[in-house]
């Protein structure tokens, strides 16, 4: 029984924070949030090079072979930095084809997807705040697929699209098809792009095994959120207990201040517990299939509302600073509310999580 | 991450649960007094490797190897199947570990047996009227004299006195030192000349609490655990054990499974209350809490298991207020669910620690979450702790 990180994982979590700090500064981060077009190339090229790409794909077809405990602890250290990088879409398409795909279609994609040469994502939300398989409506029938998804991670940019199909199954669409349209929207998130597609009989590749890992899918997003909002949350504390050290009222720091060191022991004792949470959604994904469901559905709806709680806290502890467009705690405030909604909000997770837990 | 046990702690775990289906006992020994039937079967588990397993054998202990692994399976079977094992007293939870870490070779020979057996009842002596949370400015002293200890003081909250035979507790022996400095940690006996005990009913009816009166009280000079002035620091390697148990994630996860299952046989606005959507949210909601909770007790067990507690330094500082808050939050939310029994006083059956499964329990353990928040720390006294040493902020401006 070993209830924590490998040494492999930790240093991974810290190349990832060290490449971070180095390659996007505040000011870089800045900068793409301003354009509002939430990837910048070069960042995401250099993960790419460590690796992130290609990281939960197998060894034969250029990966690592590691896992979605993995992939959560880069996306936490992503959600630290706020980095504006198509990492999210990327890595679930490449888990949908891994576990959803044909040998001939793994063999096809996954190689490119772990190189990066072909940009992926997934297409789940449709309009109406529906998110999940079993509310899916685009129809695929004779290989082409029509329907409208919406909130798809990066979709301006993508060179393949995993949809989501009706009746829970997923089905692969090249960008530049005909009938595909394309539109990107300004998220609330601006290190996040997201796009609206149209699909109007546009010819696609079903996923062979696509309906039996749409649900897996579904939770190893779940958790990939839930670790990103956890990250992110972190930053704002940090962050915040920097500010407190030197913004100086009545005479002295704001630290000096009990109520604000309680509201910030408030915040940290809500949010760390969480953490095993997410160790723990994440491994079930991996390895214990019947707690997966679960898990996942209580650590995004648990973790993303303890991360905008942190949030709107910390922002606050800033005072009008903080609330102005100037000061940088929005990025990562806005970075949980992106966790918070996609996929649905905590209280749709909560539902979930009752069910799958016998409640009734 | 490895969740499995392996074969060695699974096979641990078989042999232990074929042990424990041996309680409650039966034959003769059924028909023993309760309380001897209690005793039998933890000595029992004892001599079998399975209670107080890393406490050396000259001490009352089974004198194993200590393995975390083991004591976290020993401690999820004991609460599964509600056999006696390890007391969670003063004595046993709280003293006994004090002692093994700083007491003198007689003290751990004459207090550490018995004191995990429950022969020596034991209470324990800080708190103060005029010294609550900023309990070292506690003014109850002890001098010397003819070789022994001449007490003097007011003790309060003193959980059990009642029925203590002995007191652990802290006084002022060096009046010109420094607060910190000048308090000595100090052993007594509960039956001696000069100590008068008042019961303090608390707002559930109960009376847990007691007034400890210490007029002249006579101790032996060596009843004092570690160095004259070094007090303080005994009394925080107490408090540990103490936060430690009260923050246990066994317990919590038993809680909640009571709150669900009374709500398996509640309707409420028609439907069954568990199918109800505000009940679901709110479960949900709270379960959210307890996993992470529960994942950070296996978090720290982790860390403890390979010698690298400095990984969870955090979670440990803040497992008090999560524990509590938590306990709060399931017994808020079953005390919402009882129904308008919630207008009823509890019982005194009801008002005992460990009563449940009627609405009147409900309402004593909801208003017992209180105590648990104040005990051993109160809530405000963690989040300075959580601040300052878990976030490095600064202490309090008029902290003196």
């Amino acid at each position: 029984m070993d209830f924590g990180l490998s040494e492999e994982q930790r240093l991974l979590q810290d190349t990832i924070r060290g490449f971070a700090a180095m390659e996007c500064p505040i000011a870089r981060l800045r900068e793409r949030f301003e354009e509002g077009g939430g990837c910048d190339a070069a960042l995401w090229k250099g993960l790419v090079e460590m690796g992130v790409a290609g990281l939960a794909l197998p060894a034969s077809n250029g990966g690592s072979d590691l896992e979605v405990l993995d992939l959560a602890l880069v996306s936490e250290v992503l959600g630290e930095s706020a980095l504006p990088v198509p990492f999210l879409g990327h890595v679930l398409a490449g888990l949908a084809l891994r576990w959803g795909g044909s040998p001939a279609q793994r063999d096809h994609w996954l190689p490119r997807l772990a190189t990066g040469d072909t940009a992926a994502t997934v297409a789940f939300g449709e309009f109406g705040g529906h998110w999940q398989p079993e509310e899916w409506t685009a129809e695929l029938q004779g290989g082409r697929l029509s329907g409208a998804k919406v909130f798809v991670p990066d979709g301006a940019a993508a060179d393949a699209i995993v949809v989501g199909t009706r009746g829970g199954g997923l089905a692969l669409v090249e960008a530049g098809a005909p009938g595909l349209s394309v539109r990107a929207v300004l998220g609330v998130d601006r290190t996040r792009a997201v796009a609206e597609i149209a699909l109007d009989g546009v010819v696609a590749e079903p996923l062979a095994e696509g309906a039996g890992a749409a649900g897996r899918l579904r939770d190893a997003a779940l958790v990939l959120l839930a670790a990103d909002a956890f990250g992110a949350a972190w930053h704002l504390l940090r962050a915040t207990i920097a500010y407190v050290g030197t913004r100086e009222q009545f005479g002295t720091r704001l630290a000096q201040f009990q109520a604000v060191k309680h509201q910030l022991a408030n915040a940290v004792t809500d949010l760390e517990p969480a953490r095993g949470l997410l160790w723990y959604a994440a491994h079930a994904v991996d390895r214990l299939p019947e707690r997966a469901p679960h898990a996942a559905a209580v650590a995004k709806a648990h973790i993303t509302d303890r991360a905008l709680s942190v949030a709107r806290d910390t922002v606050e502890l800033h005072g009008g600073i903080g609330y102005t467009w100037e000061s940088d705690v929005q990025i990562w405030f806005k970075r949980t509310l992106f966790d918070r909604a996609f996929l649905g909000t905590p209280e749709l997770h909560r539902e979930r999580s009752a069910a799958l837990a016998g409640w009734a | 991450m490895d969740l499995r046990y392996g074969e060695k702690y699974e096979a641990f775990r078989s042999e232990l649960r074929e042990f424990l289906r041996g309680w409650p006992l039966v034959g003769p020994e059924g028909l023993l007094p309760l309380r001897e039937q209690e005793a039998l079967f933890r000595q029992r588990g004892i001599e079998r490797g399975y209670v107080y397993r890393h406490i050396p054998a000259e001490y009352g202990g089974a004198g194993r190897e200590p393995d975390v692994i083991i004591d976290q399976i020993v401690s999820e079977e004991y609460a599964a199947s509600g056999a006696p094992g390890a007391l969670l007293t003063q004595g046993a939870g709280m003293l006994a570990p004090t002692l093994l870490e700083l007491g003198s070779e007689a003290q751990k020979r004459r207090f550490v047996p018995r004191a995990l057996t429950g022969e020596d009842v034991w209470c324990q002596g800080y708190s103060e009227p005029g010294a609550g949370s900023d309990l070292a400015s506690l003014s109850s002293r002890a001098e010397l004299d003819g070789g022994e200890w001449v007490i003097h003081g007011h003790k309060i909250w003193t959980s059990g006195a009642d029925k203590a035979d002995y007191m652990f507790g802290l006084f002022r022996t060096e009046p010109a030192a420094p607060k910190h400095a000048g308090i000595s940690y100090l052993l007594l006996d509960m039956k001696a000349p000069g100590v008068t005990i008042r019961p303090l009913r608390e707002m559930t009816g109960g009376a847990l609490f007691n007034e400890v009166f210490l007029d002249g009280v006579r101790t032996p000079a060596d009843w004092i655990v570690g160095a004259r002035g070094q007090g303080w620091q005994v009394s925080r390697s107490t408090l540990k054990h103490e936060r430690n148990m009260i923050g246990n994630p066994n317990a919590m996860r038993r809680l909640f499974d009571e709150l669900v299952a009374m709500l398996r046989g509640q309707r409420r606005e028609g439907v069954p209350a568990l199918e109800h959507p505000v009940v679901r949210q709110r479960l949900a909601e709270i379960e959210g809490y307890l996993l992470a909770h529960e994942y950070t007790g296996r978090r720290m067990l982790t860390s403890t298991a390979r010698g690298d507690l400095e990984d969870t330094a955090l979670p440990t500082l803040l497992m008090k207020l999560s524990g509590t808050n938590l306990r709060r939050r399931i017994s808020e939310a079953a005390y919402d669910w009882i129904g308008a029994e919630a207008l009823l006083e509890p019982s005194e059956a009801e008002q005992q620690p460990l009563a449940a499964g009627t609405p009147g329990s409900w309402t004593a353990r909801m208003m017992g979450a209180i105590a648990v928040a104040i005990a051993g720390g109160a809530s405000n006294i963690q989040r300075n702790v959580i601040g300052e040493r878990g976030l490095g902020l600064p202490r309090d401006l008029h902290a003196r």
